[in-house]
């Protein structure tokens, strides 16, 4: 078995009464995509927030390899190798394609806050860069400005600015919402690639793409892991079938 | 098409600078010195505009650094002498600084509304320490008999007595810490700053510190408005708590809205705009604080972009003075750079127009 | 110290916190329903209180002064709301700390055409003139209690609408999500106009009480902001309890601080506040945003 990239222990989060995350754990493998799947308010997205550091948690732990990173803030667990899109696409919208993946291999350049010198000279920043927008396939985009892009476009760009931070594990909040088919499947053919030598937590609402990426599979349910393992095991586990499957079909 | 659009911009700066260089050799006494304050005012709105306009801070305790640096001149100010710039100036930044980095550390905890308030009532505590407390002789204020010495080995290198030198030095600090805000603007730290005042959450997910980056960016622009309040103490030879109290903060957020936020050089037109206004309307009208007030409620209603704004509104669309640099290429999004300093969008861009999209352009090539 | 002096302090420190619970209350509610910074919340506070002044110089009676200082106050806010404020609600803070800018410098100047700037002072009624004697030589003033007493009237008169009328019901949800109440078909618009109404009315009350226990002077107003900030930042932004909370807080740190450490106590409630900074920057009742 590969290498764990990323593991949750016992991770819970309370907001007031409401527990959104209750007792979740999981490990997020190098060279796999390990999806996350559960209808609608069932803690996927806190999930995500709590692995990457944008809300703190109530309880449990959050490992980076054999690093306890449970109360470092966001940045630094940036620093350290996680990386992470957002559900609403969160780039920045009137900077071109190279200006925002620039901005993200800034961060990981090692003058990140360099005060003399312009920014176009970085040339460390500049290279990773260039890597980046030729792995997300957006080099003939290069110099448009990001809100001149289509949708899929800019989700591309954004797994391009995680893809700049040189990350070790990336979390991906429901990369495909909103896409149309084409853009669709060039994301998943994008997503895919991801896992080489990273690990990748995928939150997905669409069953098909989750079950063409995923190479392991954990369901969650108000707050709770209800089924976790390979997704044939995932996709014939009557608790499964009950709870979640079937109201998907339904949604669809 | 690019170059042409842009030299006449840089053409107009240079005659600009040398008409300012040229100003104390013929314009009378009182018109040096209306300028040597209009250009601190300048200062001390650039110093400003680095943490309201590029790190998206609203702080409304500026002037309190401001004149902090007067009080720590005033103090180090012997009664028969002038005191040493080279001892003073040092002395008074780095205590400017030290207050910001105390303030900056507890405001910056906060976001939005909060930060308002909460800067507000910092500076107004600086304000009410000089008022109250006997040290810097209370409401007062501390004269400041002899201008600062500029001296090396006994010889007076400048002598700020002499208005024009007085005039000229401060028209160096004030090119000199405009471009030293346009490095800052262009250099990785400014594009960190920029990024997380357009979006923080992201910020942070890409690894920038936050914090400590806009703590900088708070002493930085605490400093310069520091080295303002120096030379603007020395000038006039007098500090007063007002100096410290925030309805100048205020007005310093006023000239820096009606030059634009987005530009570098723009705080610095809106401070000669908004100075020379009030100097005709005292002239003209008893009641003149009436009047500027109702033309700063106007300016929040029809000129939320400045007087930029004004400028592009007459000035037909393609020579506008930033959408030049795109529009050959790319029309639509060189129109859209134009409107980048509108305040009524908040969300406005991360590399503001002069560095538009030509940047990265020009780095594709490398 | 004297356990009688100590409790004319602790008296001193109450009242004064309640009267700053009465005007911060009613900048907490513009922040927390309208979400707009109102700077200009102190301009309105001294012009309560030279509202006051000028209608009991002309006619001598207090009572007529404060109902006719609070409806004028509150008429004003009334129309400010519909040709300013309505427009700056979801513009960003700058544009509106601007505009509340220059509401302060029109409203100065205007009181300066209207009233003069001429430090006044206000006769409160017959009956309420006399003091207390509580010792040989210490004495209270029958006016300071009554004006405790009306504060707490009215601040449970706030909780009251804010916590069991349907107004204040529309206003806690307001505050929770502003888009949903909109969506839910209540009338935001009307809400909006009278909590700031309200807001500045409460502003303009403060000062008119406070007009018979302390000057009328221009500058007043902007030592009042200033405390209603820090009010408003201890308590936490919308937070009426909170508002409460940090008046008090307030009032006697400042009463105390005066007695105990003179040299130092118009920096204390700074230092108060940089202490709930450091220990919850988001104020006592307030939320994470």
């Amino acid at each position: 078995m590969s290498e764990i990239m990323l593991s949750a222990k016992g991770l819970q989060r309370r907001f007031g009464g409401l527990k959104a995350v209750s007792d979740v754990s999981l490990d997020i493998f190098q060279n796999e995509i390990h999806a996350v799947i559960g209808p609608n308010g069932a803690g996927k997205s806190t999930l995500i927030n709590l692995l990457s550091g944008d809300i703190p948690v109530s309880g449990g732990k959050v490992l980076l390899g054999a690093r306890d990173i449970t109360d470092l803030a966001p940045n630094t667990r940036a620093m350290a190798g996680v990386g992470r899109s957002y559900q609403k696409t969160t780039i920045f919208m009137d900077s071109t394609v190279f200006e925002n993946v620039r901005l993200a291999a800034q961060a990981h350049s090692g003058h990140a806050l360099r005060m003399l010198g312009h920014v176009r000279n970085d040339t460390a920043a500049n290279a990773s860069t260039q890597a980046a927008i030729s792995e997300t396939g957006l080099t003939e985009r290069s110099g448009t400005i990001a809100r001149f892009m289509s949708h899929g476009e800019q989700r591309q760009l954004e797994i391009a600015m995680v893809l700049a931070t040189n990350p070790r594990v990336i979390l991906l909040d429901e990369p495909l919402a909103g896409m149309g088919q084409a853009e669709a499947l060039r994301m998943i053919a994008l997503i895919r690639a991801l896992k080489q030598g990273r690990g990748v937590l995928l939150v997905e609402h669409d069953m098909d793409a989750v079950f063409a990426l995923a190479d392991r599979l954990t369901v969650m349910a108000d707050g709770q892991v209800i089924a976790s393992g390979s997704p044939d095991h995932v996709r014939n586990h009557p608790a499964v079938r009950t709870a979640y499957l079937g109201e998907h079909e339904v949604a669809a | 098409m690019n170059r042409s659009l842009t030299q006449p911009t840089n053409l107009a700066l240079g005659l600009v600078l040398i008409l300012l260089i040229a100003l104390p050799f013929f314009a009378p006494n009182y018109y040096v010195q209306f300028a040597s304050k209009a250009m601190l005012m300048g200062m001390l709105a650039l110093s400003l505009n680095l943490v309201v306009g590029f790190g998206g801070l609203v702080s409304l305790c500026h002037a309190a650094f401001f004149g902090l640096a007067g009080y720590m001149l005033g103090f180090q100010s012997p009664e028969s002498a002038g005191a040493s710039l080279w001892l003073s100036l040092p002395v008074a930044l780095l205590v400017v600084a030290a207050v910001a980095a105390v303030i900056g550390t507890l405001s910056l905890r906060t976001r939005g509304i909060y930060f308002i308030m909460v800067t507000l009532a910092f500076g107004e505590m600086l304000f009410y320490f000089f008022h109250d407390t006997k040290i810097g002789g209370g409401s007062d204020g501390l004269y400041i008999y002899f201008k600062p010495e500029i001296a090396l080995f006994g010889q007076t290198l400048i002598d700020l007595d002499n208005s024009r030198s007085f005039y000229l030095l401060v028209l160096a600090s004030l090119v000199m810490t405009a471009g030293l805000i346009r490095g800052l603007v262009n250099s990785p730290f400014g594009h960190a700053l920029q990024a997380a005042r357009d979006n923080e959450r992201r910020a942070l997910s890409l690894g920038f510190p936050v914090f400590r980056l806009r703590l900088m960016a708070f002493i930085l622009s605490a400093m310069i408005a520091g080295l303002a309040g120096y030379f603007s103490a020395a000038q006039f030879g007098f500090v007063a708590p007002q100096m410290l109290g925030w309805h100048l903060s205020a007005t310093v957020l006023v000239m820096v809205v009606l030059g634009g936020m987005s530009s570098i050089l723009g705080p610095i037109v809106g401070a000669f705009a908004l100075i020379g206004l009030e100097e005709v309307l005292k002239s003209a009208f008893e009641h003149w604080k009436l009047i500027k007030g109702l033309i700063i409620i106007a300016l929040v209603f029809a000129l939320p972009g400045g007087l930029q704004q004004l400028t592009r509104l007459v000035l037909p669309k393609s020579e506008g003075p930033h959408t030049g640099k795109d529009s050959d290429n790319q029309p639509v999004e060189a129109d859209h750079a134009a409107n980048l300093g509108s305040l009524s969008d908040p969300m406005t861009g991360l590399i503001q127009p002069p560095m538009t999209s030509a940047n990265a352009k020009g780095l594709q090539h490398v | 110290m004297d356990a009688i002096t100590i409790a004319v302090q602790l008296l001193n420190g109450v009242q004064y916190g309640l009267v700053l619970f009465l005007v911060a209350s009613g900048l907490t509610l513009v922040f927390g329903i309208l979400g707009v910074i109102n700077l200009a919340h102190g301009a309105f506070y001294m012009l309560g209180a030279y509202l006051a002044w000028w209608i009991a110089s002309y006619t001598g009676s207090f009572a007529l002064a404060l109902l006719g200082a609070l409806s004028i106050s509150f008429v004003l806010g009334l129309l400010l709301e519909e040709v300013f404020v309505k427009r700056m609600i979801g513009r960003d803070h700058l544009a509106q700390v601007l505009l509340s800018f220059g509401l302060i410098l029109v409203i100065d100047e205007a009181r300066q055409i209207l009233f003069g700037k001429d430090v006044h002072s206000v006769t409160p009624p017959e009956w309420l003139n006399g003091s207390i004697q509580l010792t040989a030589i210490l004495s209270y003033p029958v006016y300071r209690l009554a004006l405790c007493l009306v504060c707490i009237l009215l601040a449970a008169l706030i909780f009251y609408v804010i916590q069991r009328t349907r107004l204040g019901m529309i206003i806690r949800a307001g505050a929770e999500n502003r888009n949903m109440t909109r969506a839910l078909g209540i009338p935001f618009d009307t809400v909006n106009r009278f909590v700031f109404a309200g807001g500045i009315a409460l502003a303009a009350l403060g000062g008119m009480l406070v007009a018979p226990i302390s000057t009328v002077f221009p500058g007043m107003g902007d030592g009042m902001l200033i405390l209603s900030f820090v009010v408003v930042v201890l308590g936490g932004i919308g937070s009426v309890t909170g508002a409460a909370l940090g008046a008090l807080m307030i009032g006697l740190t400042d009463t105390f601080g005066k007695v105990f450490f003179p040299q130092v106590s118009s920096i204390l409630i700074y230092v108060l506040m940089a202490g709930v900074l450091l220990w919850r920057p988001n104020g006592l009742m307030g939320k994470a945003p």
